[in-house]
This record gives structure tokens, C-alpha cells and sequence, in this order.
């Protein structure tokens, strides 16, 4: 697979439409998008949120544009903000510090730091300080998962979350809206499904350069706007026909916080696997069903985060036998033959993960391979040349 | 100081008691580590259960009211650094798959597995019976006891410790930790070591504690003497040593604190400098704060590089890494689970950053130090992202220089000697020079 059989020319204008805009939210590191959502009618707010996860319906019910902030990628020089960080801190934050400092996140009128690792935990207090006429709030959500402690606890961090937003907003945040935004976020997570079951079914048809764009428009578009472009690009991908390869089926796992570079998702891809799960925005998939839109919504939201909810290396195992329960249901779910644990360099989370997933992985006999990355990684041909043997490792193992 | 302190049965001395000396604090809390470390060793043939834990947000006493042994992993990794061990341990934890990236208490703990898991003092140290994971101001340690589990399949119990991220400790975050006390730790540890859990028995652990924190509090404060009587970084790691482990609540905590702070006493009224190495510090040039954990495996050149210029830390946040008491928190045995939950809220690394550089600026103003030095750790990201603003803030907000260099908790890879050194003294050089320029003007 090249780069031209991604976007056949002459074919899927309706796709090739979807895709160009896609990439054209991506690139903009300016969130144009944003100041022209905000700017369509007076008093808009607009508030952003680092990966994981964090409740967006809660932004959604003030009447606020969730954005998600996942660093500056490989088109963002960074120079002010490495002025932060030492030599051995991922890329994220300062990256981050840089889209803050040069002005490119005005736009945003507050910041959401989620419960991630120590250096985003950090990078909270260090907004608070940096950006004083900004909302600044630290996310932490339970590790422990009893409704009567855990719960407890993070209905109380959700209601003073709805309470600062509702101020924010000159509104007390009612129920009713809350509801009302649960109902949008369910759709667009029965979206986001829908778009992974197809892809996972079908992954000639949706490749992950293009799914993985089609998700990233999810960080700065209202989630109904999002919903209906994740149902076109579905429409728009199966009317094309493309053609299949002998790839290996994999798993992506370990990118959950800094991005990979575009390049480098499709470098996977040129090697020769399809990618048929990931763990990229899990914020558009942290809730695994729908939240019931009755009952009191935010132990709803907090049942639904405790007991349905992804697993990713930032939350907590609560037995040895969940490690790598999740990865498995990937792998068996998608079809997947084998995982690569692609994790940023100096990701704390990810890299005292990978050897208990590995370990996992290999006493279930799926193969697996891994790298690290930084979301300026710009030699994509050692990650190609590894991909690629794996890729075949597996296909002459199938043949076996 | 002439008294000598009586400790708890001494199970394997290996010296004997020796009077104690100002230099002896250091050679005592040594005593009561290593003591430690035979308990564990022999604890499951006495048939005593035993306890994993980490140092922020240790719930000492009230592991002991389950007549369990107290594992430290950090203090394990770290004994393993000053002993010279770590470097090998790190090396084939990485060849066993652990990132080269990530924490090297973790890779120390884990490659001393690897090798037998024999502990630093050369006994074995058996596999816990519980993982207690209070999990305070570092998301590592989730990770650590997440694979200490994978390898040993022990019970693990959760104590989330929320973070202040507000700059403050809410209500809601008080019941979270206490209901976790309550429903989920106290449980595990009845479990595991079969023991009922006695609260009479921690209310009395409890009030050991208040006395030893007290001491211990008046110690550290001693530092804002001149000369100050005290490193309160360096010589600070072998004063919290007791009460950071395994031994606050215990008796002979208390005993040890209140040995130390007469003799610390006594060096004030006689006007003395602090007991390094190489003996008393007898000219005090530079009064520092510092923030980060030490470099272990070459603390005492780390340390050298200090003392040889005059150079005295009057106060550390490493030395609150364990709790903070200088601002008033004292454990309450009229309130023992409460502020249980209040201890592991309030410890350094749990603080956000505003509050940090509060600290800092308050202790550089209540010590009256010429400037902050930052030893910014590579393994440590809760402590180190974002040093170099607190670096800034601290400059701009006391008009005191700062700086900063680098090194690992017990990787010897990360140490740089020279480096170190050069800008240390460059840094004293422009502290000199800052003076020089004050006086004239």
C-alpha cells in the first residue's frame, strides 16, 4: 500500500471531501475551527482537555465547546516550551506549554489536566501559574471502583466540575441539559463504534490514516457535528471499493496520551498490517455502552466510568487477573493476529505497562512487536522496517 | 550527647551499642534499618505476615496494629544504591524489558527480585503477603506494585490518595481516603495477617507519633539557628529515616527523635555546624534550600561537593517527601483514622504546584538561605516535571539565585561528577559575587 491508493484520485469525491477536511482540523494548530464556532454566537465558551479522558458532557450541558488538546504533532516547533522541561520529559507538555505560550490556545477559556501521569498532574498546577486568567482544573478520577467510595468521590469532583463550568457560563447547569448531553455523547460513541466495527471488518475500505483523522476532527467539533462527519466518512468509505490486501490484522495499543505522527500511522500501514483496534482518543471510546439519559446523571456518568469503562495504563488493575483483559477483547473482538505496543518515549504510564501486556500477550501466543515514538518523530524507516518484518513474521505464521 | 539510646531488642548487632555521638543519629537510624531488615527476613519463619508499602503516605501504625512486618520498596531500592547494588539491578531489570525510560526505583526493586530477591544487608527478603498501595503524589507507584503483583501474585489493596490539585484538601477527598481506610485497607489487613483490627492500639501507636514529630519538627527547625546545627538535606536523610519507614508509632522512634533533638540542642547552644563526613563543619558560608531527592549512589561525594565550600542545606522538600509537619500537622489519636487520611493528603509530592513554590519561597525567607538549588531527577517525574518553572518563580518572587542540576535516584549511569561540581560551584561563585555587589551598594 502507497500513499496514492489512500486517496484514489478521481473516486470518493464524497470521501476525499471528508478526509481533506479531516486533515485540514488536524494541521490547524491555530483552532480556527474554534474561534469560528465561538465567534457564530455571542458568550460561546470554549474549554480544553488533555487525554485521557474527562467528562465532556459536562462542558457540553454549559453550552461549551469541548476541545481536546493532544500536544503540537510533528508540524509545531517547539521552543519556548522545552525551555520547561528537561531533556528526559515526553513531548506533550512542552509541546502543549508551546501552544499556550504563543498564544494559539487564547481561544480556550479553560483547561481540563486529567488524572493521567505526574507530568500532566504537573503541568496542571504550572497552567494555574502561567495562565492566571484562564479556568484551571486538575481531573482526578477514582481508582477505586465502589460506587459507595470511589463513586462517591468522583460524582463530588463531576459536581464541582458542573458548578465551576456552570459559573463559567453565567448558568447553573441543569439536569435536564445534562441528560441532554449524554444523549448526544451516546450518539457519538454508538458513531465511534460503528466507524471501529467497520473498520475492523473491513480495513481495506477504512484505513486507520484516514479513521484516525476522522477521530481527530472529534477534538475540536461539537460532538452532533462529529457524529454525523464519522457516519459520512462510514457511507463515503463503503461506496468506494479498495482494494484488499494480505496484511496482517493488528492491534495498536500504548499511544493513549502523546499522538503518533501521522507518518508514522501510515508508515504501519505502508509495512503491511491494517490496524483493526487502537487506543487513540479514548476519550470518544472511555465509555464502553450508552449512559442511560434517566436517572441522575452524574451517577450515571460515574457508574458508567466505574464498571464500563476502557482500560488504559493511567487506571488502575484492581485484580492480577484484569492485566490485559482489555487487549485481549481487542484482539479477540477486531480479528486482530498480533499488537504492536507503540508508546511515546519517556511515557511513564505506557512503558511500566508494556512488560505486564507483553507478558500477557505472549502467554496467550499473540504476537506482538513494539517501538517508541515522539509526536516529532521523523524517521519513519526503522518503525517501517520493524512493522514490516512483524508484519510478515505473522502472515508466515498464519501460512504455518 | 553522652546518653546512650537503649533501642528495641537488638536481634543481630552487629556492632555494639555504641554511645551516642552527635555522628551517631546516622549510625542509629542504620541500626534500626538493618533490623528491619532481619524482622523481614526471618518474619514468615516466625510466622508474622508481611507488608509492602511506599514512604508518602505510609500508614506505619496502623500496619502495626496487625503485628505485621514493614516493607519499604524505596528504601530498599535506595539502600541498594548507597550499597552500590542498584547499578546492576537496573541494568538486568532493562534486559528483562523494563524501558530504559522509566523509573529506577522500580528497576532496582525489580532486578533485586530477579537476583533472589536478596535484600541490601544480604538477607533474604521474602515475598510480601500485601501489597499496601498508598498511592500518594506519584502515579509510578501504581505501576510498581501493579508489576511487584504480576511476579509474586500477592493480595494488593488500593489507597488512592487524591491529589491537590486545588491547592487544598476538600471534604470530599478526606471521606474518599478514610472510606478506602475503612472499607478496603482495614479489611485486606485483617484478611491477610489474621489479626482484628484494634483502634485503642492506634490511638497508642498514635501518641508515640506525636512525640517523635515533634522532635523530629524541632530537629529540621533547627536550621534557621547560624550556623545552622544541621544539613538539612543530607544529614535530614538519616533524621527522617525512622520516621518515613517502618518505625513511626513505635517506641523506639520516639526514643530515637528525642535523643536526636537534645543533641541537636546541644549543638545549638554551643553554636556548632553540622556533623558531615568528614566531621564538623566549622565555618558556614552558604545557607541553601534544595528541592529534589538526592542522588543516592554517590551521596557522599554529592554531599563532598557541599561541605568542602561551606555550603549547609537549611531546608529540603525531599525531607517532606514522607509528610509534611513543619506547618503544623501532627497525627490525632483522638481522630486516628481521620488523620490518617490527613497525613497522606498533605505529603510534598501530593502538594500542586503553587503550593510548592510557596514552600520554597517560605522556607528560603524563615531560613534565611542565600538560594535554591534543584537537583532534578531523572526518574522522578512527579517531583522533577516542571522544576524549571518552579526554578523561575522562586528566583522572581525572593530575588534569591537558583539553580539546577541533574542526577537519578540510584542509577550510577546519571551521576556526573564533574558536571555537577562545576556548576555547583560555579552557582556558590555568583552567590558570592551577589553579596559582594550588595555590599557595596
Amino acid at each position: 500500500m502507497n500513499a496514492s491508493s489512500i486517496h484514489p484520485a478521481g473516486q470518493g469525491g464524497a470521501l476525499q471531501e471528508i478526509v481533506r477536511r479531516c486533515e485540514a482540523l488536524y494541521e490547524d494548530l491555530h483552532f480556527e475551527s474554534v474561534k469560528r464556532w465561538k465567534a457564530a454566537a455571542p458568550g460561546r465558551k470554549a474549554i480544553g482537555y488533555m487525554p485521557v479522558y474527562v467528562p465532556c458532557e459536562i462542558i457540553h450541558a454549559a453550552g461549551m465547546l469541548p476541545v481536546g488538546i493532544l500536544g503540537g504533532g510533528d508540524q509545531l516547533e517547539v521552543i519556548q516550551g522545552d525551555a520547561y522541561y528537561q531533556s528526559y520529559i515526553c513531548r506533550i507538555p512542552r509541546s502543549t506549554l508551546e501552544l499556550g505560550l504563543t498564544g494559539r490556545l487564547d481561544c480556550l477559556d479553560g483547561m481540563l489536566f486529567p488524572s493521567i501521569c505526574d507530568v500532566i498532574r504537573n503541568l496542571s498546577g504550572m497552567w494555574q501559574m502561567m495562565f492566571k486568567d484562564k479556568y484551571v482544573k486538575y481531573v482526578d478520577v477514582p481508582q477505586n471502583y465502589r460506587d459507595d467510595v470511589g463513586g462517591d468521590f468522583y460524582i463530588h469532583e463531576m459536581q464541582v466540575l458542573r458548578e465551576d463550568l456552570g459559573a463559567l457560563a453565567g448558568r447553573p447547569i441543569t439536569d435536564e441539559a445534562l441528560r441532554a448531553s449524554i444523549a448526544v455523547y451516546n450518539e457519538n460513541r454508538r458513531a465511534v463504534r460503528e466507524l471501529y466495527a467497520y473498520r475492523a471488518a473491513k480495513p481495506w475500505q477504512a484505513p486507520t490514516s484516514e479513521v484516525y483523522l476522522v477521530l481527530r476532527a472529534g477534538m475540536v467539533l461539537p460532538p452532533e457535528e462529529h457524529t454525523a462527519l464519522v457516519r459520512a466518512y462510514i457511507a463515503a468509505a463503503d461506496a468506494l471499493e479498495r482494494p484488499k490486501r494480505d496484511n496482517a490484522r493488528v492491534v495498536v495499543t500504548g499511544s493513549f496520551c502523546e499522538q503518533p505522527p501521522l507518518g508514522l500511522i501510515k508508515s504501519i500501514e505502508m509495512a503491511g498490517c491494517y490496524v483493526v483496534d487502537d487506543d487513540y482518543m479514548l476519550v470518544l471510546r472511555w465509555l464502553l455502552d450508552d449512559v442511560p439519559v434517566t436517572g441522575e446523571p452524574l451517577a450515571e456518568l460515574s457508574k458508567a466510568f466505574l464498571h464500563r469503562s476502557a482500560s488504559t495504563a493511567s487506571k488502575y488493575d484492581d485484580k492480577r487477573e484484569d492485566k490485559g483483559k482489555f487487549l485481549l477483547q481487542q484482539v479477540k473482538k477486531s480479528g486482530a493476529e498480533g499488537v504492536i505496543f507503540a508508546a511515546a518515549s519517556f511515557c511513564d504510564p505506557a512503558l511500566l505497562e508494556r512488560p505486564m501486556l507483553l507478558d500477557v500477550l505472549s502467554a496467550h501466543k499473540i504476537p506482538h512487536t513494539n517501538f517508541k515514538y515522539a509526536e516529532n518523530t521523523g524517521q519513519m524507516a526503522p518503525i517501517r522496517e520493524q512493522t514490516g518484518t512483524f508484519a510478515d513474521s505473522i502472515k508466515l505464521w498464519s501460512a504455518a | 550527647m553522652s546518653t546512650p539510646i537503649q533501642m528495641m531488642p537488638p536481634a543481630a548487632p552487629k556492632k555494639p551499642p555504641a554511645p551516642v555521638q552527635k555522628e551517631d543519629a546516622m549510625w542509629l537510624q542504620k541500626e534500626m534499618i538493618n533490623r528491619n531488615y532481619h524482622e523481614l527476613g526471618v518474619a514468615h519463619d516466625q510466622g508474622r505476615k508481611i507488608c509492602a508499602t511506599f514512604v508518602p503516605g505510609n500508614l506505619n501504625e496502623l500496619v502495626m496494629c496487625f503485628d505485621m512486618a514493614r516493607s519499604l520498596p524505596e528504601t530498599n531500592a535506595l539502600q541498594n544504591g548507597m550499597r552500590k547494588k542498584s547499578g546492576k539491578f537496573i541494568m538486568d531489570a532493562e534486559r528483562d524489558g523494563h524501558s530504559e525510560d522509566v523509573c529506577t526505583y522500580v528497576k532496582s526493586d525489580l532486578g533485586m527480585l530477579l537476583n533472589g530477591a536478596i535484600g541490601p544487608t544480604g538477607e533474604p527478603l521474602p515475598a510480601p503477603d500485601l501489597l499496601l498501595l498508598s498511592y500518594t503524589g506519584c502515579f509510578t507507584f501504581m505501576k510498581w506494585f501493579e508489576l511487584v503483583r504480576q511476579k509474586y501474585g500477592c493480595e494488593t489493596v488500593m489507597l488512592h490518595v487524591p491529589y491537590q490539585g486545588d491547592g487544598r484538601v476538600s471534604k470530599a477527598m478526606r471521606d474518599y481516603v478514610l472510606k478506602q481506610i475503612t472499607r478496603e485497607v482495614i479489611p485486606a489487613l485483617e484478611r491477610v495477617s489474621g489479626v482484628k483490627f484494634d483502634i485503642d492500639r492506634l490511638r497508642q501507636y498514635m501518641r508515640e507519633s506525636v512525640k517523635a514529630e515533634e522532635d523530629l519538627v524541632r530537629v529540621l527547625q533547627s536550621a534557621k539557628n547560624r550556623p545552622s546545627p544541621i544539613d538539612g538535606y543530607f544529614g535530614a536523610v538519616y533524621y527522617i529515616g525512622p520516621m518515613f519507614t517502618a518505625f513511626r508509632g513505635a517506641p523506639e522512634a520516639t526514643q530515637f527523635y528525642s535523643v536526636l533533638r537534645q543533641e541537636i540542642d546541644e549543638r545549638v547552644r554551643q553554636g556548632k555546624g553540622p556533623i558531615t563526613p568528614d566531621g564538623e563543619l566549622t565555618e558556614e558560608k552558604y545557607r541553601l534550600v534544595v528541592e529534589g531527592p538526592p542522588n543516592w549512589t554517590s551521596f557522599r561525594d554529592f554531599w563532598k561537593m557541599f561541605y568542602d565550600e561551606g555550603a549547609v542545606v537549611v531546608a529540603s522538600t525531599y525531607a517532606k517527601v514522607g509528610g509534611v509537619y513543619d506547618f503544623g500537622f501532627r497525627h490525632d489519636p483522638d481522630h486516628p483514622l481521620e488523620s490518617l487520611a490527613e497525613y497522606c493528603l498533605g505529603c510534598y509530592t501530593n502538594l500542586n504546584f503553587p503550593q510548592r513554590v510557596d514552600m520554597i519561597c517560605r522556607y528560603i525567607e524563615d531560613y534565611q538561605a542565600d538560594g535554591l538549588l534543584i537537583n532534578s531527577i531523572k526518574s522522578c517525574n512527579s517531583f522533577s516535571a516542571g522544576q524549571l518553572l518552579i526554578l523561575r518563580e522562586v528566583e522572581k518572587r525572593t530575588g534569591k539565585p537558583a539553580a539546577f542540576v541533574e542526577s537519578d535516584l540510584v542509577d550510577p549511569r546519571y551521576f556526573s561528577a564533574a558536571n555537577i561540581k562545576n556548576r555547583l560551584e560555579s552557582y556558590l561563585q555568583m552567590i558570592k559575587q551577589k553579596r559582594a555587589a550588595a555590599a557595596v551598594h
